[in-house]
């Protein structure tokens, strides 16, 4: 199976900097993959020359196995892309650019392509905004507008830089249930965000990117297991006997912590406590979360 | 096909809506210029032998009006969308250099050709204007106005603000159609100014266009002619490169 996008070596400079340093990566066929990594470490730059918005100084890039330098016509085509920055043609109305922005990509008007856009704009919540001027529109509006503009082709790999950045909640759901219904039929995501429960939740697989160099890439399950663990906190009002208080992790007022290798560990662990004479009058497990991987990643 | 017929129509539109400015007043510029001009100069012998100098600027003003809306026409749709940055919604399909080019250049030519065209509808009501070898005005019409809209996409491509534009229009593009015979023959000039305005390309637009009309020209049509495919290949030549090498365009 030919990925459905391949990095091998990318590097590219802005003078002494590299903005990408290297980056090798294969995202596969239908995976729902997350770009994350902070501010600056490239994520734009290896979106851009995926794209052909710039050009990569070394290294291969290919979409759906097309050379996005050599056999660039094919690799667009495959690809839909969802800009960080909001940008809008303010000559148009809605309905008026994804039309143009699928004529660009070689798609006549047709009764197909009508109900297509119609169907974009229902999912997207812009159907009663379909014949507003892009002046028009919200911020937010007018980036539900890139993302319907970016799969109006029926791209077989979608990517999204940063897409829910000044969305509210309630869209930012609509999006993501219809950005999942996509990859349910089979589409690969790539997508960047600063939310990184976002990526926790939708995610298979991820790259985490710092200084222009891969620096994790793994399952989301491997990450959050390898670098994250998960605690058990207990509150008790009494002082906890010696040998207890020994093992505990921190002890704060009545709370007090214990590290668990996994959650299977919670039942002995309480068991342990009740022999020992302890009775928590309140218990909390802590889950596993993205943000201190990616915390842990950055400061290493 | 789509991709460039999709791209043609945007730019077409583009203009067209706001036809008022893009053809109307260009043409109501070139009716000043023929009509305070006209009465200056009626005594001058600037014009060629046996033509009035009403009917002499006519042609010219017309040419001129031509280019100056080409490279107009290219070059601030180019800059426009660099500037806003939508110029992504086009860099990101699967267009090739060919489609931008052909798409860019024809829509300013038919911009050209409708202030063209109004410059000489509106030239006729103020003088009689003959026409002596019409393959010559088109053939010159469409290659000044060519010419012209690949210097403007050369231009948009270069620039990276309005002021650097205005300053290429200004210091290069106005200049050079002002000292190209729009306004006299350069046979009035001293031989030195000949000599000068014969290595200005845009001279043979203007001469040649001009022969269409008069038939007869400062220099041989044939001269005009080949100057003027030759630089209209070589500018498209140097175009579709920078297009093709994604200069300023895919840094
Ligand atoms: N056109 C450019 N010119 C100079 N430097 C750039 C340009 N684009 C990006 N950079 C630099 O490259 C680095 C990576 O940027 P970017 O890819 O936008 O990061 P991210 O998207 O991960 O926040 C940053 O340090 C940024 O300043
Ligand atoms: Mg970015």
């Amino acid at each position: 199976m030919t990925a459905a996008i391949e990095a091998l070596g990318v590097e590219k400079r802005y003078g002494s900097l590299a903005a990408l340093d290297g980056v090798s990566l294969e995202v596969r066929e239908g995976e729902f993959f997350a770009l994350l990594g902070p501010n600056g470490a490239g994520k734009t730059t290896l979106i851009s020359a995926l794209a052909g918005l710039t050009r990569a100084d070394h290294g291969t890039l290919k979409v759906m196995g097309h050379d996005v330098v050599t056999d660039y016509r094919a690799a667009r085509r495959a690809l839909g892309i969802v800009p960080q920055e909001i940008v809008f043609d303010p000559f148009f109305s809605v309905v008026e650019t994804l039309r143009f922005q699928a004529g660009y990509f070689g798609l006549p008007r047709t009764r197909a392509l009508d109900a297509w856009i119609d169907e974009l704009l229902a999912n997207l919540a812009l159907t009663d905004k379909a014949d507003a001027n892009m002046r028009q529109l919200s911020g937010g509006m007018k980036r539900r507008v890139l993302v319907a503009q970016a799969l109006v082709h029926k791209p077989p790999v979608i990517v999204l830089d940063e897409p829910t950045a000044g969305v509210d909640v309630e869209l930012r759901q609509t999006l993501w249930q219809f950005v999942r219904r996509l990859n349910a039929e089979g589409r690969t995501i790539l997508l960047t965000t600063h939310y990184l429960e976002e990526a926790q939740q939708l995610c298979t697989r991820i790259a985490m990117l710092k200084q222009g160099r891969v620096v994790a890439l793994d399952t989301t399950q491997h990450l959050l297991t390898a670098f994250s663990e998960r605690v058990l906190r207990v509150e008790v009002a009494a002082t906890l006997p010696a040998p207890v208080a020994r093992e505990a992790r921190k002890s704060e007022g009545h709370w007090h912590t214990f590290a668990l290798h996994d959650t299977t560990e919670v039942e002995s662990r309480l068991r342990w406590l009740r022999e020992a004479g302890v009775t928590p009058s309140a218990i909390e497990v802590s889950e596993p979360d993205l943000e201190d991987v990616f915390v842990k990643l950055m400061h290493r | 096909m789509t991709g460039f017929l999709t791209l043609l129509t945007k730019e077409i539109l583009r203009f067209w809506k706001v036809a008022f400015q893009t053809i109307a007043a260009p043409v109501l510029t070139a009716l000043l210029y023929l009509l305070i001009f006209a009465h200056v100069m009626a005594e001058s012998n600037a014009a060629f032998r046996g033509v009035a100098y009403d009917q002499f600027l006519i042609p010219g003003l017309a040419m001129m009006s031509m280019l100056q809306n080409a490279f107009a026409n290219t070059s601030s749709s180019l800059i426009q969308s660099k500037i806003t940055g939508n110029i992504i919604f086009i860099l990101l399909p699967p267009l090739t250099h060919w489609d931008y080019y052909f798409a860019y250049v024809i829509a300013a030519t038919a911009r050209a050709l409708a202030v063209g065209l109004g410059v000489f509808l509106v030239g006729v009501l103020v003088a009689h204007v003959p026409v002596a070898h019409p393959w010559a005005i088109l053939a010159f019409a469409l290659l000044g106005s060519g010419l012209l809209a690949a210097l403007g996409l050369i231009a948009g491509l270069w620039a990276e603000k309005f002021d650097q534009l205005a300053a290429f229009q200004n210091f290069i593009v106005m200049p050079l159609t002002f000292l190209a015979g729009v306004f006299y023959s350069i046979q009035s000039l001293p031989p030195v100014w000949q000599a000068v305005s014969r290595c200005n390309p845009f001279f043979y637009l203007i001469d040649g266009f001009r022969y269409g009309f008069f038939g007869q020209s400062d220099v041989a049509i044939s001269l005009s002619l080949s100057v003027t495919v030759l630089s209209f290949l070589c500018l498209s030549a140097v175009t579709l490169y920078l297009i093709k090498s994604g200069y300023k365009l895919r840094h």
